[in-house]
Formats: structure tokens, sequence, C-alpha cells
């Protein structure tokens, strides 16, 4: 019955959201008046009732259902509870699920939150969330029904993938679609102000904690997954710009240039146009993203199922968001009025660079994902685009963020005088002089872009603390706290590139036991190997015992075979220490008992994720100090 | 500054920007172009000892020789086409890398033709196919990826 309930559920969200598409658009109308206080409640339930079926299909994968054909291809009685739970959205259905029920309950967070848009400008923002919603409901219900029964019930299922059998699996896919999905918010927003003709700095001010919102749940997640992987796969990288990584990059590169353009949008009425296109962007991009990743063109570990139909419902849903959307941007940007005027040398003017930077660094990773996919469409040849185009392509453009970034908070709103900048940012110079002074004398020999990411990461992390020079720190708002934790947060995350690329030292040995190795400034002894099994999987565990001065660790690599489905996997050994990591994979025995060991010493590697969470961490102050003002604002009001 | 000017500076400096981006892709695309070769590329394509490129065929049966350090290998890749590619590896090999299976190597050309690969991407499951060596591997569709 619980299947029976799930799909009853979402057929009801189906059907609301097609009545808050109508509603809405009626209501959205000079003369619709009437409607629009209908529109709120019926988000509300559509989220709800969402939410629900997302419920009820966790439900069925607790109890390991098998009568329900994706649990039983997806699930295994014998796994343990965090996966069967977690391996709900481990799975094509089950992910399409999760998707849509963010979008329904973001839907359903507006109209329960929002309370600045005019009233017929979120009835018309409601409306095309539901027209979205729709679309992905029709493809859950008619492509991917996650609540289909199996008939006869198999006495076992088929598990899940190993590799996803991690705690991380919790954690990633639900942050990472929180803000991937959340940002179709901005879309709505942005469609719902060009129907009601309605961009302005209330708007602006209305999207941007919705914006931030999503920002900072897509920061999370991609900081999350690359750590995934960064542990998972035994490689020893944290990024591959793999075609699904670039999915959720370029989302996060259309949401940081909005997040900074209805900045200016909200405090200078500028940019009107730029910021309603670049939430139209945004989330094309997740749009797109979810294309990749979910319709089987891309063979990875996160694209489930190989459905060429599956893959033609979502390609044409896209055209047809991306498209309208594009439409009536091209109908009505006539009438957005144009904005007010600033001075080049001025805190927009940094921020218009900052877009600028932002949007070419996308067209560069859309370009090196995308063509070689068209190009196998067109012609059938395939095409390998790698990580050497991205780091060529891209490092030199986010470097120049990166000196637009330090500047930028240190101009003056309007109008600013170049030299007053040299006078304010002269420490931040003389302290990236030191730095390239001290790599040069310390580690010559460093490559040109990480050395240039270490030395400009040092003056940035300066420059970023320096809008907080000779303020009152107590009466300085939380949000301004927020843009300096989150641009600091960069600097760290840059260092920690900088330093993993340019002094990572590798070593690489068939070990036998007894036999002490060095891995940068560690000498590890190999004590040997021995049988060890976990609730569905039997591993070989090596035992090494790693020294550093007079510090000792214990490190525990496995090569695991699990059993449903049989496969191998490794699951490196990883000791975190105040300057680094360091990481032991263990590979196979040969003849004479040797067993191959890869060990990296990783200098400084964790300030790549403790970066990132830095700039989730920026994000969420800045929400919380707007918010935190806006009440004040309104008690104000109140008291007034 | 007019408006008018100022938007006309805007857009020239917008497109300025996307025209330095666009070159840049382009060139590091070129430099791309052809990074990856199946054994018979080589003969058409001739061999490129300038850069690293990715390599990707089956582990011919047979040819993995393991040597006596016990972390590098030698291994013959091969593809429908009767040419062949030495390939010498020093790591450790994914989980699922054997003789008879796919796999993508990525590394230099010598002079003499044969591969030195610094890294191996095969599979990294049951059903996972490297993306260049096509759908064959891809039967299974009903299972996780």
């Amino acid at each position: 019955m619980i299947a029976e309930a799930g799909l009853g559920a979402l057929w009801l969200a189906a059907a609301l959201s097609l009545l808050q598409l109508v509603l809405g658009a009626a209501g959205a109308r000079a003369g619709g008046e009437a409607l629009r206080p209908l529109v709120r409640p019926i988000a509300i339930a559509q989220g709800l009732l969402a939410g629900l079926a997302f419920l009820f299909l966790i439900w069925l994968f607790l109890r390991t259902d098998l009568s329900v054909e994706l649990v039983a291809r997806n699930s295994h009685s014998m796994k343990p509870w965090l996966y069967k739970f977690a391996g709900a959205w481990g799975n094509h259905e089950g992910s399409m699920l999760l998707w849509v029920t963010v979008l329904a309950v973001a839907g359903g967070a507006v109209a329960l939150f929002e309370r600045r848009l005019p009233s017929a400008t979120l009835t018309a923002t409601l409306a095309a969330q539901a027209l979205i919603g729709l679309g992905f409901y029709a493809f859950l219900l008619f492509a991917s029904n996650p609540f289909n029964r199996l008939s006869p019930v198999p006495p076992e299922g088929n598990g899940l993938n190993p590799l996803l059998q991690d705690p991380g699996l919790a954690f990633h896919p639900p942050t990472l679609y929180f803000g991937y999905v959340g940002i179709s918010i901005a879309f709505s927003f942005a469609v719902g102000a060009l129907v009601t003709r309605d961009v302005g700095p209330a708007f602006a001010r209305a999207m941007r904690p919705w914006v931030l919102g999503a920002w900072i749940f897509l920061t999370l997640g991609i900081t999350a997954g690359s750590y995934w992987a960064y542990y998972e796969l035994g490689w020893g990288g944290w990024w591959f710009w793999d075609p699904v990584e670039n999915a959720s990059l370029m989302p996060w590169l259309a949401a940081t240039a909005l997040l900074h353009s209805v900045t200016v949008l909200a405090t200078r009425d500028g940019l009107r146009a730029w910021t309603v296109m670049l939430a139209v962007v945004a989330f094309s991009m997740s749009m797109i993203g979810t294309f990749l990743v979910r319709s089987g063109i891309l063979t990875s570990v996160h694209a489930f199922a190989v459905d060429p139909r599956r893959g033609a419902f979502i390609l044409v849903l896209l055209l047809l968001y991306i498209g309208g959307a594009l439409a009536l941007y091209a109908l009505r940007v006539g009438t957005v009025k144009e904005g007010s005027r600033f001075d080049f040398v001025s805190r927009e003017g940094a921020l218009v660079a900052n877009n600028l930077l932002l949007s070419a660094a996308l067209g560069v990773v859309f370009v090196g994902t995308i063509y070689p996919l068209a190009v196998e469409a067109a012609t059938g040849e395939k095409l390998s685009v790698g990580p050497p185009y991205f780091n060529s392509a891209v490092g030199p453009i986010a470097l120049l963020l990166v000196v637009i970034m330090a500047a930028g908070p240190l101009l003056r709103w309007r109008r600013d005088a170049a030299r007053a900048l040299v006078g304010r940012i002269a420490l931040p110079v003389l302290i990236s002089a030191a730095a390239a002074l001290a790599v040069v004398l310390l580690a010559p020999g460093t490559r040109i872009l990480p050395f240039l990411g270490l030395v400009l990461a040092l003056g940035v992390a300066a420059a970023s603390v320096a809008p907080l020079w000779k303020r009152n720190l107590r009466r300085t708002p939380l949000f301004t706290y927020g843009m300096v934790v989150a641009h600091l947060g960069i600097a760290v995350a840059l260092a920690g590139m900088a330093c993993e690329s340019a002094f990572t030292t590798e070593t690489l040995v068939a070990a036998s036991p007894g036999q002490i190795v060095s891995a940068g400034p560690f000498a590890v002894r190999f004590e040997g190997v021995e049988p060890v099994a976990g609730p569905n999987w039997t591993a070989v565990e090596a035992r090494l015992h790693a020294t550093r001065g007079g510090s000792s660790y214990e490190m525990r690599p496995q090569a695991r075979m699990f059993s449903a489905p049989p496969t191998p996997t490794s699951e490196a050994a990883i000791e975190t220490v105040i300057d680094g990591q360091l990481y032991v994979a263990l590979g196979e025995a040969d003849q004479q008992g040797r067993w191959q060991l890869r060990l990296w010493w990783k200098p400084m590697v964790t300030l790549i994720w403790l970066g990132g969470a830095m700039i989730a961490l920026g994000g969420f102050l800045s929400l919380l100090g707007r918010l935190l003002r806006e009440r004040r604002g309104a008690v104000r009001e109140a008291l007034a | 500054m007019k408006p008018k000017n100022q938007r006309l500076v805007l857009i020239l400096v917008a497109l300025g920007a996307m025209l330095g981006a666009a070159l840049l892709a382009m060139s590091a695309m070129r430099a791309q172009a052809s990074f990856f070769y199946a054994p018979g590329d080589v003969a058409t394509k001739g061999l490129p000892l300038d850069r690293s490129v990715r390599i990707g065929g089956m582990v011919r049966p047979g040819s993995l020789r393991r040597h006596a350090d016990g972390v590098t290998i030698d291994f013959v890749v091969g593809d429908d086409s009767n040419a062949t590619i030495r390939v010498r590896y020093t790591g450790i090999t994914p989980d699922l890398f054997r003789e008879g299976s796919g796999v993508i190597a990525e590394g230099r050309f010598r002079p003499d033709g044969s591969f030195v690969a610094s890294e191996i991407l095969a599979k990294h499951d049951e059903n996972y196919q490297p993306p260049e060596l096509g759908p064959e591997g891809m039967h299974k569709t009903d299972r996780v990826r």
C-alpha cells in the first residue's frame, strides 16, 4: 500500500501543480486579483505532497519492499540501514523524485515565506515554478515511475553500487539538489518579474535571499562531492573535470555571478536586464546538468540508467523551458528600464568585471563539456576533452577573477579614484610580492599556475579582511562579515589547490611486511595484511604504522570485495594532520608476497575543502545578516 | 560619460572578454583536438610526441607482464584494426583492470611507438565503460551505474 500511497501523492501533487499554473497565470493578470489568495496554499500543499511521496519512497527502501521494482533493482536486505535510507536517491528514479521534491518544496517555501514581492509578481512566480514542476512530474509519472510494482517478487534485491555505499551518499546529493534545483526560484522570479514588468531594486531585494540560500547549498554540495571523490576513488585527486562535475560547476558559476549582480541591482539599481538574464541562465545550467547526468549520454557513477527515451524527454523539457524563458526575455527586455549609471572605477565596475569573468569561465567550461558531446552526436567521432584543456583555459580566468575579488570590496559604490585604491591595496600587493620571493627562494621550479595561485592566495587573503580595517567591528553589519569570510574562503581554497598541485609527493612501492617506506616527511612501516569483513563486504586490510617526529599514526587501507553486486573497491586510508594529509591506497599482491602501496603526502590539501566550507559559511552569515536587518526594519516600521 | 556611451563601452568590454575567453578556449581545445588515440589512429595521425594524450582499447589477453619491482607492468592494447600499442605503467592498476577488458591510459608516446602511461582509467565498476570505448560495455542497461 505504501507504494500506491506514494504514487497517489505524486499524482495529486502533479494535479495541484497544474491547478497552480492555471490559477497563477490567470491571477497574475490585471483583474485576476481574486484568484491570487488561492495560489499560495496550493503551492504549499503541492510541496507537502511531493515531500510525502518522497518519504514514502524512503520508507519502502528502509523496509526493503522487494515487490517495488526500484527497490528490488537497487537495494538489498543485508545493506546497512544508512544505505537503505540514502539508497532511495542512489538511482535514477529516486534521484529524479528528489529533484522534483526539492522543486516543489522550494516553491512551497516561496509561497509560505515571501512577503516582499507584489502579489501579482508573486503569483506569476508561483505559476512559473508550477510550469517547471509540471514537466518534471510528467517525466516521473510517464518515464521514470519510482513506485512501479514487480511481479513475481524476487527473493532478494540487486544491491547498491558499492562506490555509493558511503556516508557521503546521505549528504552530497540532497545538498547539491537543494542548491541545483533551488536556483529554480531565481528563474521563476525572473519569469514572474518579466511577466508583470516589475524588474527593479525591490525585486532584487526579494530575490537575493533565495539565490543566496540555493548558492550556499550548491557550494556545500560541490565541496562535499569533491571530498567524496577524493577519498572514495583512491586516485588522490580532488577534481577531475568530469562532465558530471562540470554539470554542478556551471550552475555555481552562474549563481555566483547572479549573487553579485543582484547586489548591484538591489543597492544601486544597475544591471537590470543582465541580472534577469543571469537568473534564467543559472537554472538553465541546472537543467542542462540534469540532462547531462540523467539522460545516459555520459557513463559515470552518477548516470544510473541508459534509456534514450528518458534523455529525449529531458531534452525536450529543457528546450521548452530555456527557449520559452529566452523568448519571454527577448519580448520583454525592452520594457526593462535602464538602471542607474556608474563609473568604471567603482564597486559596480568591479562587480561587472566579476560577472564578465565568471561568464567567460562558464562559457569555457560549457564549451569543453558540450563540444565533445555535440561532435560525437553529429559525426560519431569520439573526442576527449580532459584536464589539460580546462586547466589551461579556466586557470587564467580564475586567477584574474581573484585579483578583481581582492580589489572590488575596497572600492566605493558609484565612483572612486583609482589612486585611492592604490593606497588601500598596497599592503596585500606587498604581501603577494613577499610570497612570490619566498616561493622562488624556497621552492624554485614551481610551475606557473600553482605559483601564481599561491602568491595570489596570500595577497587576496589580506585584501579580503581589508574591508574590516579601521571599522567599528561591533557595528559592522553581519553581511559584510559574510562577504569577508566567503572571499577569505576563496583565498584559503586557492592556497590549498596550489599547494596540492605544487608540493604533493607520491611514493609507489611493492612492500614486504616489515619494510619501511618514506612518504614526504613520514616514515611508514608496512606491518602486513589481514582479512576483515563488514556487513556486506570482505576485505584485505593492510596495517601501516606511520611516524613523523615524535608522533605516530596507525593506517588501515583496504581492498574490499562487496557481495551484492560483487564488485571490488579500494578504500584509501587518510591521516589528517595539521599541515596536510597522508593518503595511502592498497594495490594487489605479487607472487613474492609483496603488496603494492601508493602513498601521497599532500601538504595543505585540507584547505581546499575548508575554503569551500568557509565560502558557504560566508553565504550563510550574509543571508542571516540580510534577514535580521529586514526583521529589524519591519519592527521599526511597526513601532513608528 | 553619456549613458549611451557607457552602454557602448560596456558592450565592447563584454565582447572583448568573450572574445578573449573564446580564443583561450580555442587554443586550449586545439592542443586537445587529437587528445585520444586508438591503436589504429597512430598510423593515420602520426605519433604525438610533444604532448600528453589518451589511448584506449582492449588489453590483449596474455600480454600482461609484471616487472621485478612489483609496481611496473607492460601490456599491449589493441582494437579492431590490427594495430597495437605497447604500454608501460608504473602504479596501482584500477580494481577492474584485467586482460581482455577495456582500458584508457593517459601518458606520452615514445619515439619508438611505445607508450608510457602516467594514469590508467579502467572501468571503475562492473558496468562502467570509459566513454571513448563506446557502448559495448553498456548492455546491462537496467543496472546501477
